[in-house]
């Protein structure tokens, strides 16, 4: 009787470290979102917003790696506890990063707010749709143990990298046109190669979902199209 | 691959009409520590007694199916039993010193087999109580009784009699259940350097202790080999659903 009692108060708390969990990735994906939209937007306060709430991401990643440790210590998890926990710890350094992200990005908008656009943002917007597609489905995944649905995560990083390299290809040309415009350009690249980075930490927290679920150890890059071979 | 020391093949073992162990294959390989894990009741008890005829003493006790040791068929007719009890030490739940002293209890195997020379018993008992990790106790009271231990200290005592035989391999029936935790990590401790001589084979019910000390484990559930693995593997990652019920904590 004891050891079905032990077993509850196990799946009451992971159910609560995965719900944290979820909490703290919906908390980045909407800093995300809102970085880019102050970007495009040229709004200085919702990006200045987005800065300080990272604050809060931080704080949020912090307990719950001090309560995955606390499980870990309490109940000595086996099998699928025992990957849960462990995973759920380097899921939270890769959501938290997110949100220092999305900070980046934050500071980005505030140096264009007062300036004019090179272009309109339309890739730029289009990537972080993607990405919190790609990060839904992972903590849905997650929640419902649904690995099919984790590794629908992994051919969309082929988009956002595919996305990147227009976006750079673009504003090169636009450099190259222009050069003045070379500042507001780096500034714009370097936004797009920090969401490309954040999708491949989504895709670590998809990983990390399939992990949980089958036990196994995934590349994402066996899911993905092939990398071309380059003479 | 090496070939197994241990060879277990369709093993099927009644007691009376009651069949407690069905159809079960295993290979058990040299100077490995493997742990049988499963619920009360499961069989792992039993078996262990198959593998040095313990069951022999039980009235209505029937195996069927084939028991192989370095090669050899330990039911066969031409067995020698006390040759196999000596080959197959066994350890139990509860530490039984014999009530004599210290010297005596570990002695006592060697002298049955013929050693009668006062400098090589001396020899055995002063190895075996330091591979049991009892002799810096223990050598200045060598004719003190047994019985005036501590249950940690009886237990390695045990463990000191069974490998002063030189046995090829140990089985150990939850050889910690009964001692404290201080206890406990000293034996786990012993059990780490015994594999590096003997082949240890060790039924417990605490599977944190499996899962530290055994290279292999076994699950056991109602008289059948659900899973056998690699230890890290087994509890990380279990093949079969009723073992990662099991370890964690679905039902037992």
């Amino acid at each position: 009787m004891n050891q079905i009692n032990t077993r509850r108060q196990l799946e009451t708390e992971l159910t609560e470290l995965i719900r944290m969990l979820t909490r703290l990735g919906k908390m980045s994906e909407e800093s995300l979102a809102r970085a880019i939209w102050a970007l495009k937007n040229q709004n200085a306060d919702v990006a200045r917003e987005i800065i300080k709430r990272d604050d809060a991401i931080d704080d949020l990643a912090a307990d719950i790696d001090m309560a995955c440790m606390q499980f870990t210590a309490r109940f000595q998890p086996l099998g699928e506890d025992l990957r849960t926990v462990s995973s759920l710890m380097h899921m939270a350094v890769d959501l938290e990063r997110l949100g220092d992200y999305a900070s980046n990005i934050a500071k980005a908008a505030i140096e264009v707010a007062d300036k004019e656009l090179m272009k309109p943002l339309i890739d730029i917007p289009r990537m972080v749709d993607i990405l919190s597609d790609m990060l839904e489905k992972s903590l849905e995944a997650l929640e419902n143990k649904n690995d099919a649905m984790a590794y629908r995560v992994f051919p969309l990083d082929d988009i956002i990298d595919d996305l990147e390299k227009q976006i750079m290809r673009e504003l090169l040309l636009l450099m190259m046109e222009r050069p003045q415009r070379i500042e507001q350009a780096t500034l714009l690249l370097n936004v797009a190669r920090t969401l490309e980075r954040a999708g491949d930490h989504i895709t670590n927290v998809a990983e990390r979902v399939v992990y949980i679920i089958t036990g196994k150890t995934v590349k994402a890059s066996a899911y993905r199209r092939p990398k071309e071979h380059r003479p | 691959m090496t070939k197994p020391q241990l060879v277990v093949s369709n093993l099927n073992l009644y007691y009376g009409n009651n069949q407690v162990l069905h159809d079960i294959n295993i290979d058990i390989f040299s100077k490995t520590v493997t742990a049988l894990i499963g619920p009360s009741g499961c069989g792992k008890s039993s078996f262990i007694r198959c593998l040095n005829r313990m069951n022999d003493f039980i009235p209505g006790a029937k195996i069927e199916g084939k028991i192989f040791l370095e090669g050899k068929d330990i039911y066969a007719l031409s067995t020698d039993v006390i040759t196999l009890r000596r080959q197959v030490g066994m350890v139990f739940q509860k530490p039984n010193p014999f009530p004599m002293s210290i010297y005596d209890n570990v002695a006592y195997g060697p002298r049955l087999n013929g050693i009668k020379s006062r400098e090589k018993l001396d020899d055995i008992v002063e190895k075996s109580l330091l591979g049991a990790a009892l002799w810096s106790e223990v050598k200045d009271k060598l004719k003190s009784s047994a019985l005036g231990l501590s249950g940690g200290q009886q237990q390695r005592l045990c463990i000191a009699r069974a490998i002063a035989t030189e046995p090829e391999v140990l089985l150990m029936d939850e050889p910690t259940s009964a001692l404290d935790p201080m206890a406990t990590a000293r034996i786990e401790e012993l059990v780490r350097t015994l594999k590096e001589r003997y082949t240890v084979i060790i039924v417990t019910h605490n599977m944190q202790q499996a899962a530290r000390i055994s290279d292999y484990t076994a699950f056991f559930l109602m008289g059948d080999l659900i899973e056998y693995g690699k230890t890290p593997k087994l509890f990380t990652s279990p093949d079969d659903k009723r073992t990662e019920d099991y370890i964690t904590g679905r039902f037992g």
